[in-house]
C-alpha cells in the first residue's frame, strides 16, 4: 500500500472527509426531521389544501432523483445571487429529500397506531392536539424507530452525491487522492469499506429494533 | 432577484433530452429484469439449507445495501478497467446497476418467500409436488404477488438512481442536462425540465408496472384485491 504512494496523510484525509460526511448526515437527519415531521401531520390534517400540498410534494420528490434536486438547489441558488458552497446546497437538497421520504414513513406510522386508540382518546374529550400529544404519538413513536433507524442507512449513503457539486466528503476526498496516487480501485475500495462500517450498524440496529416490536406485539397478543 | 427565466432555450434541445431518456429507459429496463432474476435466485440461495451459500448470498446482500450506489459505480467502473478489460460506460454502469437492484429484490423476495405460510408447504408435499414445483408454484409465484408494491418502488427507485451514472459519462437524462445547461448557459432550467422529465417517467412506470401486476396477478383480480395500493 506504501509503495503505491497512498499514505498516512492521504488515509488522514480520508478521515476529515468521513467526518464530514457524518456532519453531512446529521444535517440532513435533524434538518430533515424536523420537516418530515411537520410534513406527517400536515399529511393527515383535516384540512384539504394542507394535505394536497403535502401529497403534491412528497410525489414530486420521490418521483425525481435526488441528483437533480441537488442540481437544482446548487443553481437555483446561484441565480438568486447567492454564492454558497457545497455545503449549503448539498445541505438543502437533502433535507428535502430526508423530509419527503420521512415524511411518508412517519404518516404511515401515525396511521398504523390502532383506530380504536383514537376514538378512545376522542371519549375521553381530549383535543385533537392533545389525542395527538399524548395518545397517538408516543405509540407512533415505537412502531416509527425501526424505519426511521433503516433509513438513515440511506441519507449516509446518499450523502455521497455531495461529492458531485464539490463538497469534500468522503467520495469527494477520496477522488482528491486518486488525482494524485492514481489508484481508482484500491480509494474506493476503501471508500465502501468506509461507508459499510458506518452503514451496516444502523442496519443490525434497526433489524433487532424491529424484532424487538415485532417480539413485543406478539406477546401483547392474546 | 432579478433573474429572468428562459425555458425557451433549453426547451429548444428537446430532441436531446429525448435521446437522453430513452439511454435512462435502456438502462434501467434491463437492469430491472437482470436485477430481479438474480436477485430472485440470491434469494433462494439464502434459504438454501446449505451454509456457505446462504452465508455468501447474505453477506452479498449487505455489502450492497451498506454502501452507496455512487461508490458501486466508481468500483465497477474502474475494477473492470484495472482488470485490464476496457468496457463502455454504458457497460460498466449497467453491471453496477444490476449489482444494486439484485440485492435489494433479493431482499424483498426473501421476505416475500419467508411470508408464505408453513401449511402451503406441507400442503404441497402431500400433493405430492417435486422440489421445483413447489418452488414455483407454491413459493415464488404467491411471494412474488406478495412483494409487488415493494418491487414496484424499488424498481423506480432504480430508475431515478440511474441518474448516478451520468458520473461516469453515461448519457442519460441527467448528463445530457449537464451538457445542454453548458451550451445554454442556463443550468436551473435545463434541471428543472429533467426532473420534471424524470417525474414523468417514475409515473409512467408506476402505471406500467401496475398494469404488468394486474395481467400477471390474475389471482388477486379475481379475488377484487388491487395489485399495488
Amino acid at each position: 500500500m506504501v509503495d503505491g504512494g497512498l499514505n498516512l496523510h492521504h488515509l488522514q484525509f480520508l478521515a476529515v472527509g468521513a467526518l464530514w460526511t457524518v456532519c453531512l448526515s446529521l444535517i440532513a437527519f435533524v434538518g430533515g426531521g424536523i420537516a418530515g415531521g411537520a410534513i406527517a401531520l400536515c399529511r393527515i390534517s383535516p384540512l384539504k389544501p394542507l394535505r394536497w400540498l403535502t401529497i403534491a410534494w412528497i410525489q414530486i420528490i420521490q418521483g425525481t432523483p435526488l441528483l437533480v434536486v441537488l442540481f437544482v438547489c446548487y443553481f437555483g441558488l446561484s441565480i438568486m445571487g447567492l454564492e454558497l458552497p457545497g455545503l449549503v446546497a448539498a445541505s438543502i437538497a437533502m433535507i428535502i429529500y430526508v423530509s419527503a421520504y420521512l415524511g411518508e414513513i412517519w404518516r404511515g406510522c401515525i396511521e398504523a397506531v390502532p383506530r380504536t386508540q383514537w376514538e378512545a382518546a376522542e371519549c375521553l374529550a381530549l383535543s385533537r392536539w392533545q389525542r395527538m400529544r399524548l395518545v397517538v404519538l408516543p405509540q407512533a413513536l415505537r412502531i416509527a424507530t425501526p424505519p426511521t433507524v433503516g433509513f438513515m442507512v440511506q441519507i449516509v449513503k446518499n450523502t455521497s452525491l455531495a461529492s458531485i457539486v464539490g463538497f469534500v466528503e468522503l467520495v469527494r476526498a477520496g477522488q482528491l487522492i486518486n488525482n494524485s496516487t492514481f489508484q481508482p480501485f484500491l480509494v474506493y475500495l476503501i471508500i465502501a469499506a468506509v461507508y459499510f462500517a458506518m452503514c451496516y450498524p444502523l442496519s443490525v440496529w434497526s433489524r433487532r429494533l424491529e424484532q424487538r416490536l415485532h417480539f413485543g406485539q406478539r406477546a401483547a397478543a392474546p | 432577484m432579478d433573474y429572468t427565466f428562459d425555458f425557451a432555450s433549453v426547451v429548444a434541445a428537446w430532441p436531446q433530452f429525448l435521446e437522453g431518456a430513452w439511454l435512462t429507459i435502456q438502462l434501467s429496463f434491463p437492469a430491472t429484469v437482470i436485477g430481479f432474476v438474480m436477485g430472485t435466485l440470491c434469494a433462494i440461495g439464502r434459504r438454501s439449507a446449505v451454509r456457505w451459500l446462504s452465508k455468501l448470498c447474505g453477506a452479498y446482500v449487505e455489502v450492497v445495501r451498506n454502501t452507496p450506489l455512487l461508490v458501486q459505480v466508481f468500483l465497477v467502473f474502474f475494477g473492470l478497467s484495472s482488470l485490464g478489460w476496457k468496457v463502455p460506460a454504458f457497460t460498466a454502469a449497467l453491471v453496477a446497476l444490476v449489482i444494486n437492484v439484485a440485492a435489494y429484490s433479493c431482499e424483498i423476495m426473501r421476505a416475500g418467500m419467508d411470508a408464505i405460510h408453513k401449511g402451503q408447504l406441507e400442503a404441497a408435499e402431500c400433493l405430492g409436488l417435486t422440489r421445483r414445483q413447489v418452488y414455483w408454484h407454491v413459493i415464488l409465484r404467491p411471494a412474488m404477488e406478495k412483494v409487488y408494491p415493494a418491487l414496484t418502488s424499488q424498481f423506480v427507485l432504480l430508475m431515478l438512481a440511474t441518474s448516478i451514472t451520468s458520473q461516469i459519462s453515461v448519457e442519460e437524462l441527467t448528463a445530457t442536462a449537464a451538457r445542454v445547461q453548458s451550451e445554454t448557459f442556463r443550468p436551473f432550467e435545463a434541471y428543472i425540465l429533467v426532473a420534471v422529465a424524470y417525474l414523468a417517467l417514475s409515473l409512467l412506470m408506476r402505471a406500467g408496472l401496475w398494469l404488468f401486476g394486474l395481467a400477471v396477478f390474475t389471482r388477486r383480480r379475481r379475488l377484487g384485491t388491487g395489485v399495488a395500493r
